[in-house]
């Protein structure tokens, strides 16, 4: 991402493959860091955290989008804004549980895999976990501690990948200590 | 016209930037305990004006005015906090601290890895931008205050 002046005509394209190989060399170098495939899926996690929580600013300094009313206001705006924007496509939003407080991304193509297979010898390895944690980060500043899993991935042979989302509780806002006694 | 100061607030309530530019009086206490005056007001105007509204709010505080200046407040989702000091002439400034927030702090700071969040910001690039964002409003003019 670089920086641009005029964000309304903000239509630069990022070379897509690069994108994807990039992020396949990221994964690749993880599984060699790292003994076991758990420890890659949590470090994969942790480092979209990281990005989520900074992706969300730009994210709402360019989508102009207010702060939703209900989780399925959520859910709409992160298929239809956020992953058109950052991603290019346009995941379905289905399975609502009857409480209404949880759903599933389900995307018929996931550009991050565009080139991969999963070998045999990694078969715990949740290769796209990434976006779990930019999911939850992103949320978290907005008040909205979340739970991302992968249910179903195309890398084990499922028909499509779909992503979980369970809303947990609104983070509340407390005025911090040092300042209620002013 | 003119701009007196500006404070940016983390969710937290850290003071993550403040500048001033045509501030006659100072407050007469130390800059800390300035910014927890600030932020603490802010805090509870907030609840006092969302519990109060007789109607479904959607924005909420926006701005408050004495006879000699102005307070503008412009919140993001995430909770970053803008706040700007003017002179009474200045109209609606929201759409003003929007854009510090989404084309400096975003830009700046957020897409800058070492810049660390919520800690108070050290970059000069944007000390530098923003000043000149600042100066460039057209209702900048420190003759006229």
């Amino acid at each position: 991402m670089s920086r641009q002046s005029n964000r309304t005509t903000d239509n630069k394209k990022m070379n897509s493959e690069l994108f994807t190989l990039t992020y396949g060399a990221l994964v690749t170098q993880l599984c060699k860091d790292y003994e076991n495939d758990e420890e890659v899926n949590k470090q994969l996690d942790k480092m979209g955290y990281n990005i989520g929580v900074r992706l969300i600013e730009d994210f709402l300094a360019r989508s102009s989008v207010g702060r939703c009313q209900d989780f399925r206001e959520t859910a709409d705006v992160i298929a239809k804004v956020a992953f058109k924007m950052y991603l290019g496509v346009t995941p379905s939003v289905t399975n609502w549980s009857p409480a209404g407080d949880e759903f599933s991304l389900v995307l018929e193509s996931n550009p991050l895999v565009d080139f991969v297979e999963l070998p045999d010898n990694h078969n715990v390895l949740i290769y796209s976990n990434l976006l779990c944690g930019v999911l939850r980060g992103a949320l978290e500043m907005v008040q909205m501690a979340v739970d991302v899993r992968f249910a179903q991935d195309t890398l084990r042979g499922d028909n499509v990948t779909e992503i979980r989302m369970k809303f947990i509780k609104r983070i509340e806002e407390n005025l911090p200590y040092h300042i209620r006694f002013f | 016209m003119t701009v007196h100061n500006l404070y940016i607030f983390d969710r937290n309530g850290a003071c993550l930037h403040y500048s001033e530019w045509n501030r006659k009086k100072q407050a007469g206490i130390s800059k800390q305990e300035e910014f927890k005056l600030m932020y603490g007001m802010l805090f509870s105007i907030r609840s006092f004006v969302s519990k109060m509204s007789p109607l479904d709010m959607r924005e909420g505080f926006q701005c408050f005015q004495t006879s000699r200046y102005k307070l503008h407040f412009y919140e993001t989702p995430t909770g970053l906090k803008f706040i700007m000091n003017t002179d009474l002439s200045v109209p609606n400034a929201r759409e003003t601290l929007h854009q510090i927030y989404s084309t400096l702090y975003v830009d700046y700071i957020v897409k800058n890895p070492l810049c660390s969040l919520g800690d108070p910001l050290q970059s000069d690039l944007f000390s530098a931008r923003l000043d000149t964002f600042i100066k460039n409003l057209p209702y900048f003019n420190p003759r006229a205050a």
